[in-house]
């Protein structure tokens, strides 16, 4: 017997914090896949470590969704019981792991991002936000060294590890453009100040992966042409194998308490 | 996560040292001295010592596929972060033992290569299948809790750099063994489908778990030795009592039953258990578990798809190190 969805009231504040939480919740998971299978112990630990950072950043935004929506959901609900369409995380993050360079470039890729974006939340009139800023700010600047520290390895280590550090900035490139958009709905709570505009770092972002990309004899692409769709629930194919492990047992035996 | 009782027994070769060092070791093992790494030691001590601790080292990591099987659909945000940050522990465990094992002087990687090539051993019980949620509460309380009882007398352990590693290894695996036993206790106050599951998991967890303390007295090989060193303080029988006697109380609490119908308590409050199955162990040890084969091939398979990020680092040192030589040197 499955378990129907949930329905959210997405409110622009409840959409907001669903949004990021999601972000942090489906890279969590990502990460998480590696856990037993890293290329040596030190990473088994290190992306562990930030994904249980991002699992913990989800489940304070998704408790503050529910609480902002007043229902009756939780962070459990929201996370288990909302399908593929319903999820409304950047389509970068639900990019499957591939190789070890594929892993840490979509990391630095969002990383670089959060870094800046969490910073500039600290500032958000709404309380919870900004003290969720707080915390997810350290934690991603970690995320972001030690994303960049492996993008120069990579990049400048051997032949192999060049070409697949490039080839993965050329596949996931095109899934960097939705971190800057922004919708009606948002743009109501940058006016109020509940929200910053994520298109005003895009320029700090861009110097990051540049600086890092240089060191590292890389080269970032010159297209554009930006792929869209995540945060109205139109993701990849990838996102429904993904929902469908990490919900399963949710699935599986409906209402219990684990 | 666990290190179990498989040493054979070294060849006393003390004859070929000095006679006079070797009794002085004795004394000052006699005297509960903590031995050091730039310590002079018997080579059997060593042997014994960096296969024991690499053998632990081995099965914390080899312990993290059987659990890190079910991180991803682990049934709530809680669980899921509380078992990756025991995933994580025990791969802690694992860094902290090959390095204690490094201080008798074999590298890690020299340590893990026999461990993938098969030369190594690692603790029968994760060659065992997690199949349910409820495998993932049981591994906590009874293979946590087994780890602990036999890690406790390590903790004084005549080696100092092994007691250490334990004194805080114990710490971590005490945590996990409640945070298992909490879940089961929630699977037990659950609905008959959940207490079905947990009483499953323990039927089929039940007897390994009392396998992991090792062959029983009466075959073990190599315990003179190492309780004459003190790396030993109790052997397999006495451990595995100690155990069982604190865990049937355990089961009794969460209302399961264990899967031994002829246990009865002595007068004298102990729980004596049926005859275990040895021909399952030995089975298991020569390769032939359910799970053997899928363990050493996901180990291999990360270690071998992980070479050329390894190589990458390695080569960015070696250029970076190069570089700043030159700086220094213009």
């Amino acid at each position: 017997m499955a378990t129907a969805n949930i329905e959210v009231s997405e409110t622009p504040l409840v959409l907001y914090a669903l949004r990021r939480a999601d972000d942090a919740l489906i890279l969590g998971h990502r990460l998480s896949e590696w856990c037993g299978h890293a290329p040596m112990l030190e990473e088994d630990m290190a992306l562990s470590n930030i994904a249980l950072d991002l699992i913990g950043q989800a489940r304070e935004l998704y408790s503050y969704a529910a609480k902002a929506e007043g229902k009756n959901n939780d962070e459990d609900k929201l996370a288990y019981l909302r399908d593929v369409r319903q999820y409304r995380n950047l389509l970068l993050v639900e990019q499957p792991n591939g190789d070890f360079a594929q892993t840490l470039v979509r990391q630095f890729f969002y990383s670089a991002f959060a870094d800046l974006y969490w910073r500039a939340m600290m500032n958000s009139c709404d309380t919870t936000l900004a003290a969720i800023a707080a915390k997810s700010e350290k934690e991603s600047a970690y995320h972001l060294r030690h994303a960049s520290e492996w993008i120069i390895r990579l990049g400048d280590g051997t032949d192999e590890s060049h070409a697949r550090a490039q080839a993965a900035i050329d596949h996931l490139w095109a899934f960097t453009g939705e971190m800057f958009a922004v919708d009606d709905g948002e743009r109501v709570l940058i006016h109020a100040g509940i929200a910053i505009d994520p298109g005003t770092l895009r320029g700090r972002w861009l110097q990051t992966l540049s600086d890092v990309a240089s060191e590292a004899t890389l080269v970032l692409p010159q297209n554009d042409w930006m792929q869209q769709g995540g945060r109205v629930g139109r993701h990849s194919e990838h996102l429904g194998h993904l929902l469908s492990e990490l919900q399963s047992m949710q699935r599986t035996f409906p209402g219990l308490t684990w | 996560m666990y290190t179990q009782a498989l040493n054979t027994a070294e060849t006393d070769d003390r004859g070929l040292e000095d006679a006079g060092r070797a009794a002085q070791f004795q004394a000052r093992i006699d005297a509960e001295e903590r031995i050091e790494p730039n310590d002079w030691m018997p080579a059997a001590y060593r042997k014994t010592l960096t296969r024991q601790i690499s053998q632990h080292a081995h099965s914390e990591i080899v312990g993290m596929l059987p659990e890190g099987n079910w991180i991803t659909r682990a049934p709530s945000l809680r669980r899921k972060a509380a078992l990756l940050a025991k995933v994580q522990d025990e791969c802690g465990h694992g860094l902290y033992l090959y390095a204690a094992a490094e201080t008798l002087g074999t590298s890690r990687e020299e340590l893990v290569d026999a461990m993938l090539a098969g030369k190594a051993k690692y603790s029968s019980i994760f060659n065992y299948p997690t199949l349910t949620w409820a495998d993932i509460g049981t591994i906590g309380w009874l293979v946590d809790g087994a780890a602990i009882m036999n890690q406790i007398p390590l903790c004084r352990c005549s080696y100092g750099p092994y007691a250490r590693a334990m004194i805080r290894v114990c710490k971590e695996e005490s945590f996990h063994q409640r945070q298992g036993y909490e879940i089961m206790l929630t699977l037990c106050r659950g609905s008959e489908e959940q207490k079905a599951m947990a009483q499953d998991a323990l039927n089929r967890w039940w007897w390994p778990v009392l396998m992991m303390f090792g062959p029983p007295d009466s075959t073990s090989q190599h315990s003179d030795t190492s309780t004459k060193w003190k790396i030993k303080r109790f052997s397999n029988d006495e451990l595995r009592q100690k155990f069982v006697d604190a865990t049937v109380p355990q089961a009794q609490y969460l209302g399961l039953t264990i899967p031994d119908p002829g246990m009865t308590q002595d007068a004298d409050g102990h729980w004596r258990y049926s005859e275990i199955d040895w021909t399952e162990f030995k089975q298991v040890l020569a390769g032939n578990g359910p799970c053997n084969r899928d363990r050493i091939a996901a180990r291999r398979k990360a270690h071998a798809e992980g070479a050329w990020v390894r190589e990458a680092a390695a080569s960015y040192a070696a250029k970076r190190a190069h570089r700043q030589t030159a700086q220094a040197a213009e």
